[in-house]
């Protein structure tokens, strides 16, 4: 499934839902269900640094350039949302998402999450997603 | 201001980072501008001998305000950073040297540490500080120890941002004193809650913010004793801060334009003067009261929710409610809370060291001023209860 696909699906999730309650409802259910990350990379080297909420992120390239994301946060909500962005970017090329628009947090209503003055790590962690994307996507051409 | 969010009206428990402004403020603001607007201290017209007139009027009343001596002891800036970045760059460098102590205390704003950081770094000094106990009061029993001949300079808070504890400045200052320490106070958390008397606290440094005393954002006030500001060489070098400019050598003005280079923030401090007028009218005392009611009332209503965690009980607080519950990030209770309709403050507050100290990520602060209602703080837990119903679901 394409990244486009993949937040289509995800807004199709969210349109069933009738107000912000079973919203936050839904998205801290996926921060419970999900272990994200394994505990060796639930440290410093792996932390990508919020004002609020801590947000861990580890890459793992495959040779065909396919990028393998799992993260973790310390704030259930964060955590959701984290869980939402791995969702859409995990398993796709590292080229598509470089170039990947991540309109779905906008459609699905939780653009204030993505300021930067909510400073929720959500933000820096879709950077450094597409970071580790670039690099992989340069080693291979 | 009143308002709605998410179709939901606001509640806003977020006093400490910046309170409201009273219509008052807001008209001086724009009488200023409608009726008044020249640069001062220059210009011999009629609007500049007005804004001129009208700009001094208001450092007259903000010295007597704070209880100082005289109006030149007080010094516009654009806020408490800015405030006490003068006095430790322009006091900093030329009365302190290699081996001097500054003396801080771990309920302080970033502000007030890094400032004294970099002139530490800069002179060689070091910083030392007051730890703080359980309940969030300065652990005094290690002041004596702290406080010796090499402490050049006390940096405290007059009242956390963090957990609202109220300092005992007072007796601070003597201690301070008796060692021949000079002392500069935080007053950004003080002044829109109690009286402040400097010339009864005694210290040699006072400053505070506008826009947390109900004014507009970007003016602050530095208050220092006449003595000490004469021998303090300027900090920004400009126009009105000189008396002659040649590119031989250049005379500085006296106190306090000394330190007030460029234009200032007219319409800002104007705003300021409405607020000030506005806090006296209702008068220091009446607000002191209603805030001490919230504050009992915000308690003992908290207390009954499950896994409450209170941080800075200090039989001597402001309107400042400092908490977590147990199990819960303060950012997730934040973000439903504000989903809810109610703007209160998550995170570390600016004070890393003593969020670090009590071992969390940090808080969720709900903090009262003077238009705060009991019914909006009904609204407040009835948000927080659904909050911590939905997280721990």
């Amino acid at each position: 499934m394409s990244i486009e696909q993949k937040q289509k699906e995800v807004f199709a999730e969210f349109n069933m839902f009738d107000d912000w309650m079973q919203k936050y409802e839904y998205i801290i259910e996926l921060g419970k269900e999900l272990p994200l990350i394994d505990e060796e990379y639930k440290q410093d080297d792996y932390l990508i640094r919020g004002c609020q909420s801590r947000v861990w992120l580890h890459a793992n390239p495959t040779s065909d350039g396919t990028m393998h994301f799992t993260a973790d946060s310390d704030a259930i909500i964060t955590k959701g949302l984290v869980a939402l962005v791995v969702r859409v970017l995990s398993g796709a090329k590292a080229k598509d998402i470089v170039s990947a628009d991540l309109h779905f947090v906008k459609d699905i209503g939780l653009m204030e999450h993505l300021s930067p003055t909510r400073s929720n790590g959500l933000a820096s962690m879709i950077k450094q997603m597409k970071l580790y994307a670039l690099a992989t996507s340069a080693g291979k051409n | 201001m009143s308002r709605d969010v998410y179709s939901k009206p606001l509640v806003y428990f977020d006093n400490a980072a910046t309170t409201q402004k009273p219509r008052i403020v807001i008209d001086a603001i724009a009488s200023y501008y409608t009726l008044k607007n020249a640069n001062i201290h220059r210009g011999a017209h009629f609007l500049a001998n007005l804004s001129t007139g009208e700009f001094e009027d208001v450092r007259e009343l903000i010295s007597r305000f704070i209880g100082s001596v005289e109006k030149e002891e007080i010094i516009f800036t654009s806020g408490t950073t800015e405030s006490i970045n003068l006095v430790a760059q322009s006091f900093g460098r030329k009365f302190l040297k290699r081996g001097d102590e500054i003396l801080l205390s771990e309920l302080e704003h970033h502000s007030n540490i890094v400032p004294w950081q970099m002139v530490a770094e800069d002179v060689g000094a070091v910083i030392k500080v007051i730890p703080v106990t359980e309940i969030g009061e300065l652990d005094l029993s290690e002041i004596d120890a702290l406080l010796t001949e090499r402490t050049k300079v006390l940096g405290i808070t007059h009242v956390s941002n963090a957990l609202g504890t109220i300092n005992p400045i007072k007796e601070l200052v003597r201690k301070a004193k008796a060692v021949g320490a000079y002392v500069l106070v935080d007053g950004a958390q003080a002044v829109s809650h109690m009286r402040v008397d400097v010339n009864d606290l005694g210290c040699d440094f006072y400053v505070f913010s506008s826009h947390k005393l109900y004014g507009p954002m970007g003016v602050g006030v530095l208050y220092g004793k006449r003595s000490l500001l004469e021998q303090m060489p300027p900090y920004k070098g400009g126009g009105e801060m000189i008396k002659t400019v040649s590119f031989s050598g250049t005379t500085y003005n006296d106190l306090p334009y000394k330190f007030e280079a460029g234009t200032p923030n007219v319409e800002g401090v104007l705003g300021l003067g409405a607020a000030i007028k506005f806090v006296l009218e209702l008068g220091m005392e009446n607000i002191a009261i209603h805030e001490n009611d919230l504050i009992q009332y915000a308690t003992s209503q908290i207390s009954a929710i499950e896994g409450i965690q209170f941080y800075g009980t200090a039989p001597k607080k402001s309107a400042v409610l400092s908490f977590n519950v147990e199990g819960l990030h303060p950012y997730d209770l934040g973000t439903l809370l504000d989903k809810q309709g109610v703007a209160v403050r998550t995170g570390h507050h600016c004070a890393q060291p003593l969020m670090e100290k009590y071992g969390i990520p940090g808080t969720v602060r709900a903090s009262f001023a003077l238009y705060n209602l009991k019914s909006e703080i009904d609204v407040f837990i009835v948000a927080l209860e659904k909050a911590v119903k939905m997280l721990k679901a």
